[in-house]
């Protein structure tokens, strides 16, 4: 259905996400001092790091919300930093971002929420097609039953589901999550956790999450980086980064697995 | 730094503040036509906020109008009784309320309901990303909240200011109605026989002024808000004090401009 209609993004590349020397500060505050990393078509990276260490600053660059201070940022093959408005749009229809507080349209129900991005993006696409996608992405997230509710009257996890369905609507090709499992109870979380890999392979999808939370960044990631201090520390999959003798690294471990 | 250069410091990042700020004022407004005249439209959106902004602000417009047209009539009438000139009274509410109070009473009460609400509105969806969601679905936020919001003001007040006068005249006449026989199709050939074209034209190209005013201050506010739920406050606040303020230096201005050509 919208395939056809989306903007052609070419991807010869293995690597989706390209990022090199990339730099971020905030007034006198530097944020981010040097990434570099690259996602691989189909991969699940988990970026760990504490509170204000910059991990929703970098995949907010990603996505053109900010701008970098300095380096290279390439997404689908295409340098976000010197893409224009209509072209950076083109390419977000291609990336999905699902927000750490779901960011719902507080004044829509939840069928208007999902049915936005495809109307205001697809508008030759007839209501019943509009109303069966909404019916699939919801159902894909357990919560066809709630497309008349408002966003008020949901709960966190159910929130947070409905972000994710918002994103898969428009069928991204990377998705990016921004703390998918912060505020939610441990039974909450372990089903948005399932649900982003359900999701991972129902839409084949690269995905970058950005999380604090050790459980779900093991349990999704197929690598593991913890951003500290700017930089990424040892990239890697989990066990090989958490076998590393780095207080930093150890210190997080313990506060999540053996308190 | 002593206590001297502190206070210099701070009084020239002061204006630096305040430059940067009717820069960023300007780049809006500058944004707002650059916009306005692309397709998509929105037309959908746009009667929606008018049917917002006018059926919510009716209620509160009808009470005013009337209140003022009744207040200002039984004040006036004293002064005119003294000269025996009562039957002037029509002609003089008429000038007062077509001419500046119709369209003014209206842009002061929709710079306090409409221009807060949309302050409230917008930054509210900016502290919590719904702005931001809206950019990463490649939907063009600026145009679909701010150009349509501005539209509709700019659209809605001129007809609310011109609701406003009508009630403004009924409430005057049901003053005058009380001390003397008088029909209301009299009543209204006086109030009118008084009044000009460029009367009813300049008050409705004020209200267009001051419905702009109104909904750009208000998203510029509401657009641009920060730090949480306090910033949605102050941004709802500065969209108000910030309107009415521009709305009275305009109100000088036009009226200025009008009689310039009213005595051409």
């Amino acid at each position: 259905m919208m395939e056809n209609t989306k903007p052609d993004i070419k991807n010869e590349a293995e690597s989706v996400i390209s990022i090199n020397g990339l730099y971020k500060s905030f007034d006198d505050v530097e944020v981010l001092k040097g990434i570099d990393f690259t996602l691989l078509k189909g991969e699940n990276m988990a970026v760990l790091g504490k509170s204000g260490s910059g991990k929703s600053v970098l995949i907010k660059i990603i996505v053109g919300l900010l701008k970098p201070d300095e380096g290279e940022v390439v997404v689908l093959g295409k340098k976000v930093e010197k893409l224009n408005h209509s072209e950076l749009d083109a390419l977000r229809l291609h990336v999905g971002f699902s927000f750490q507080s779901s960011a719902l349209y507080d004044s829509m129900n939840v069928y208007q929420n999902l049915a936005f991005p495809l109307t205001m993006n697809f508008r030759n696409l007839s209501k019943i097609e509009v109303s069966d996608a909404v019916e699939q992405v919801l159902e894909s997230v357990g919560l066809k039953d709630k497309i008349q509710v408002m966003p008020s009257d949901l709960s966190g996890g159910q929130r947070k589901r409905i972000g994710i369905a918002r994103m898969l609507i428009l069928k991204p090709e990377i998705m990016l999550f921004d703390e998918p499992t912060a505020g939610l109870d441990p039974i909450t979380s372990g089903e948005i956790i399932d649900l982003i890999n359900e999701v991972r392979h129902q839409n084949n999808a690269s995905s970058l999450i950005i999380t604090h939370d050790l459980t779900c960044a093991k349990n999704t990631g197929d690598r593991i980086a913890m951003l500290y201090e700017g930089k990424f520390l040892t990239p890697g999959k989990f066990e090989t980064v958490f076998d590393i003798d780095n207080e930093h690294i150890k210190g997080f471990y313990n506060y999540n697995f053996t308190r | 730094m002593n206590n001297s250069n502190i206070k210099k410091y701070l009084f020239s990042k002061g204006i630096d503040n305040a430059f940067i700020g009717v820069r960023k004022a300007y780049g809006f407004t500058a944004l707002f036509f650059k916009e306005a005249f692309k397709k998509p439209f929105h037309l959908r959106e746009i009667i929606n906020q008018c049917l917002e902004i006018g059926l919510k602000s009716l209620p509160l417009i009808t009470l005013t109008g009337f209140i003022v047209g009744m207040v200002f009539t039984k004040q006036s009438r004293p002064s005119l009784e003294e000269f025996g000139a009562t039957s002037w009274l029509p002609s003089l509410i008429g000038i007062a309320i077509v001419r500046a109070l119709g369209s003014l009473v209206t842009a002061l009460i929709c710079a306090g309901k409409v221009g807060s609400g949309i302050g409230a509105e917008l930054g509210s969806m900016r502290v919590n990303e719904q702005i931001d969601a809206m950019e990463v679905s490649a939907i063009n936020p600026f145009k679909y909240l701010v150009v349509t919001r501005v539209a509709a003001t700019t659209i809605t007040i001129p007809v609310l200011a011109l609701y406003c006068s009508f009630m403004g005249l009924c409430g005057s006449y049901v003053n005058v109605h009380s001390e003397e026989a008088i029909s209301i199709f009299t009543f209204f050939q006086n109030a009118f026989s008084s009044i000009s074209f460029l009367d009813i034209f300049s008050s409705l190209f004020k209200s267009i002024v001051y419905g702009f005013t109104i909904g750009i201050v208000g998203c510029y506010k509401g657009y641009n808000a920060t730090q949480g739920t306090r910033g949605v406050g102050k941004a709802s606040n500065q969209a108000v004090v910030l309107s009415i303020f521009l709305i009275f230096i305009e109100e000088i201005v036009l009226v200025q401009i009008t009689n310039w050509i009213r005595y051409f």
